[in-house]
């Protein structure tokens, strides 16, 4: 009795957080039929967000894959000064508001910034993709470090005593071993960086055609009543998610044991 | 090298915009700072932000553990979609959570609840982005706990309720504290999923995110560094207690 008591309070409650909210903008999108949605899919502006949007996630998966190995190579294995303040930090994206990550970076790279350099960075491109770098930053780390703490470091010292190199060691010994926790981090990050919104939307200065992304492009049609083309851009953004899970399903690491 | 290149790399990315905050924050003195963060629609901001941050955390603390219990030793069709589903806050952008709880809680909403525009509208988004957590710290708990523990206990008379406090509760309330207090700082700095759906009404409805959002867009950064500043400290030092009590924790688990 207790048992289908709880199955029905955990199962009630994630049909109306989550399910039945989802569920009802695939209906909304599709309200007055498939031609508005096409149309507004189609034009200039939506094409733009999109491009825009793959082009920052594009640029900001490679970085964070290859530095987010680097960090977790050097976090389990290395001892070097700073390493308390990288661990301590390295987490601090996900707990921090985006808000405030944009406002840094018009802080640092902006007008009176201490950074300037020959080429726009805020209000423009540049300044979005590291937004989304930032934000996006912990989850290859995040996935990799305990993968690198289970195998420990045993076939990697017979490597070296054999003779390997150290980039020997990481190509046929450390990557092997680390490849589906660096995928798993890889599809979050994916995730992370299409679906930015706070960090970047404060950093691009929201120029229409320009600096929009796909999520920039779902608030500012809804602010300008452009009801249909939220709804679609939402809906690629739905459905970009969904791919997510499934992938992420498909790669699911092994429970790390405690 | 390795160790080297990943400072650098945390500086440049996180270290070094975090700096330019808190050093704008102080641009005016501490006295400046003072007054920006006592500014009181900053004030307003950040307790409403603060309560509704804790309500859900607390309502994530018994719901989580619920779906996590459910998930784990429960077993009923769908119910591996079900698990899937519970990352969707997670690879949902927020600005469409935001929206699709507008769909369904707001003005035009099927089935007549509308919550937008209230406090109500602030719990439900900080729900739907915080869901994971919880359900994904104990889960992997709640799996390896050894079930004959709780056989044992109820063989010898005691009752479920006395079998979950005394037995499953301490084993999983590390999971459950760690999970909640991650959930607590997302809900703090949350964003995205807030600011279509809440109205933003200073005094109201407006958390502490979008307070900061309206200074930059008003040119007052030095408020918005200070009151940033503020959100950096609180989501540090949850981080922070987080990674103490896990060190803690583990320790004891290998004694």
């Amino acid at each position: 009795m207790s048992k289908f008591g709880l199955r029905f309070v955990a199962l009630g409650y994630l049909a109306a957080i989550l399910v039945a909210p989802v569920s009802l903008i695939f209906w909304r999108t599709f309200e007055h039929g498939l031609h508005p949605v096409w149309v507004s899919l189609s034009s200039g502006n939506t094409l733009h967000a999109l491009e825009l949007t793959l082009i920052i996630t594009a640029i900001a998966v490679p970085a964070n894959t290859v530095f987010g190995i680097a960090l977790a190579l050097a976090i389990v294995r290395k001892r070097f000064p700073g390493k308390g303040i990288v661990n301590a930090l390295v987490d601090l994206p996900l707990a921090l508001s985006p808000v405030v990550v944009g406002l840094s970076l018009l802080l640092l790279y902006g007008r009176d910034g201490w950074i300037q350099l020959p080429f726009r960075v805020v209000f423009a491109v540049p300044g979005m993709v590291l937004a989304t770098i930032f934000v996006s930053l912990p989850f290859v780390v995040r996935e990799v470090v305990p993968v690198l703490r289970e195998i420990g470091e045993e076939q990697e010292q017979a490597g070296a005593t054999l003779g390997a190199s150290s980039a020997q060691i990481f190509r046929r010994i450390t990557l092997p071993a680390i490849r589906w926790g660096v995928a798993y981090g890889v599809v979050l990050t994916t995730a992370r960086c299409l679906g930015e919104f706070g960090a970047v939307t404060v950093v691009s200065g929201r120029i229409v055609g320009q600096t929009e992304t796909l999520t920039i492009h779902v608030e500012q049609s809804y602010d300008n009543f452009d009801v249909v083309g939220a709804y679609s851009a939402s809906l690629v953004l739905a459905l970009l998610a969904i791919l997510t899970l499934v992938m992420m399903n498909v790669i699911k690491p092994k429970e790390p044991t405690q | 090298m390795s160790g080297g290149l990943a400072t650098l790399y945390m500086s440049v990315i996180v270290l070094l915009p975090l700096s330019a905050v808190v050093w704008r924050s102080a641009d005016h003195g501490t006295h400046g700072f003072w007054s920006a963060i006592t500014n009181d629609q900053a004030v307003a901001s950040l307790k409403l932000t603060v309560a509704a941050s804790v309500i859900v955390a607390i309502v994530n603390a018994v719901m989580g553990t619920i779906i996590a219990w459910v998930l784990v030793r429960d077993s009923f069709r769908g119910q591996s979609i079900v698990n899937s589903l519970i990352d969707l806050p997670f690879a949902l952008p927020t600005i469409v959570a935001g929206l699709t709880l507008l769909t369904l809680y707001g003005p035009r909403s099927p089935f007549g609840i509308n919550a937008a525009y209230t406090k109500w509208s602030i719990y439900l988004a900080l729900l739907f982005v915080t869901l994971p957590f919880v359900v994904r710290t104990v889960q992997p708990v709640l799996h390896e706990l050894d079930q004959e523990m709780e056989e044992a206990a109820a063989a010898l008379g005691a009752r479920y309720g006395t079998i979950f406090r005394r037995i499953v509760l301490p084993n999983i309330g590390p999971a459950i504290l760690s999970g909640v207090a991650l959930a607590f700082a997302r809900a703090v700095g949350e964003f995205g999923s807030v600011v279509l759906i809440s109205g933003n009404q200073p005094f109201k409805t407006e958390v502490t995110s979008v307070f900061i959002f309206g200074r930059i867009e008003s040119g007052d950064s030095t408020t918005a560094a200070a009151v940033s500043t503020e959100l950096l400290v609180i989501s540090l030092g949850v981080l922070l207690t987080i990674g103490a009590f896990r060190r803690r924790t583990t320790r004891h688990d290998r004694v």
